[in-house]
């Protein structure tokens, strides 16, 4: 249902390269743009502002989805990490090795659910702004060269995020090599920790993602 | 596995829940009361419990009161469909579906509801 808006973002990404696509990730998933450091424990992750309006991917996508989708769904992510990195911060000055280890499940969900939303936000677009447009150039090129066809690759990843057992996402990457590869995650686990693969279009099959919409059709 | 427990777990879903006129709402007693007392202090201890652990299942999933081999109640929780006692070897008496389709329509995201 979204790959049609995707492509078009995920061209532009791909052109410009892997660097470019790690600075649009830090500038809508960090504020203060630092990664890691040791003060951590103080830097707040915020919800990146989406491009367009809740209501524009309709009918694709209803605004009310959209509007649940980001300011609830994301924005629990982002909070619940904040939380998350607090917790962790605090393990990490006293020591407590038990501590940082529990911490853990909580940063992978909650920081993963934040970068895959990340993601996704910027891969949808409405059609006034490039969404629904077939990728072209570099990234074009590459999906005929690996898939045949971008028909072929749409119906493969198509297929593998709606089977996906629970909740996930499907991913459009690339390797260490820039060769491109499908893959799904489970959960919220980020494709690029999980992988290695650098994500460049994702598919949200987790309920919530589609549900008002569209029921348990999850192929819909 | 999933597809059985996508069975399994409905089905004893559906045995689980009922309309206020066949009982539903009403406080357990008898033999289970007491285990419930017993094991969990109240049965506001052990709902308050169970919720908590249930809502906090990452992805989809069910919470669960069950017994164990020795007949004492314990609860747990299973990712996605794996269903209670294949996963756990503890019998289901009760369950709780987190999955999002189960309350979406309802609740949205707001899962604790």
């Amino acid at each position: 249902e979204t790959q049609n808006k995707g492509l078009e973002e995920g061209r532009r990404t791909l052109v410009e390269g892997r660097s470019a696509k790690t600075m649009a990730l830090s500038r809508s998933c960090l504020s203060g743009g630092r990664l890691l450091s040791s003060s951590l424990r103080r830097t707040k992750f915020t919800l990146p502002d989406l491009a367009y309006g809740y209501g524009e991917l309709e009918p694709i996508i209803s605004g009310e989805i959209m509007e649940l989708h980001h300011s609830k769904h994301h924005n629990t992510y982002v909070t619940n990490l904040n939380v998350a990195m607090e917790k962790l911060g605090d393990a990490q000055a006293k020591g407590d090795i038990t501590a940082v280890v529990a911490a853990q499940a909580a940063i992978k969900f909650n920081g993963g659910g934040h970068v895959n939303h990340s993601i996704f936000w910027q891969n949808l677009a409405p059609p006034s702004k490039g969404g629904g447009a077939p990728p072209t150039g570099d990234l074009a090129e590459a999906i005929d060269a690996t898939f045949g066809s971008l028909e072929a690759m749409k119906t493969k990843l198509s297929a593998m995020s709606v089977a996906v057992q629970g909740s996930g996402w499907g991913w459009l990457g690339t390797d260490a090599a820039g060769k491109l590869a499908l893959a799904t995650c489970a959960n919220q686990d980020p494709l690029e920790a999980t992988t290695g693969l650098v994500p460049l279009f994702g598919i949200d099959v987790w309920e919530h993602a589609y549900y008002l919409d569209y029921k348990n059709v999850r192929p819909d | 596995n999933f597809r059985g427990g996508a069975i399994v777990n409905p089905s004893f879903f559906g045995k689980t829940r009922a309309p206020p006129w066949r009982g539903g709402g009403a406080p357990p007693t008898g033999d289970l009361a007491e285990a419930i007392d017993a094991t969990f202090g109240s049965l506001e201890a052990m709902k308050t419990k169970l919720s908590a652990m249930s809502v906090a299942v990452q992805g989809s999933g069910w919470g669960w009161l069950g017994t164990d081999a020795a007949g004492k109640l314990a609860l747990a929780t299973c990712a996605n469909q794996d269903p209670l006692e294949a996963t756990t070897g503890l019998v289901p008496l009760f369950g709780i579906d987190v999955w999002e389709h189960a309350y979406y329509l309802d609740y949205k995201n707001v899962r604790p509801d």
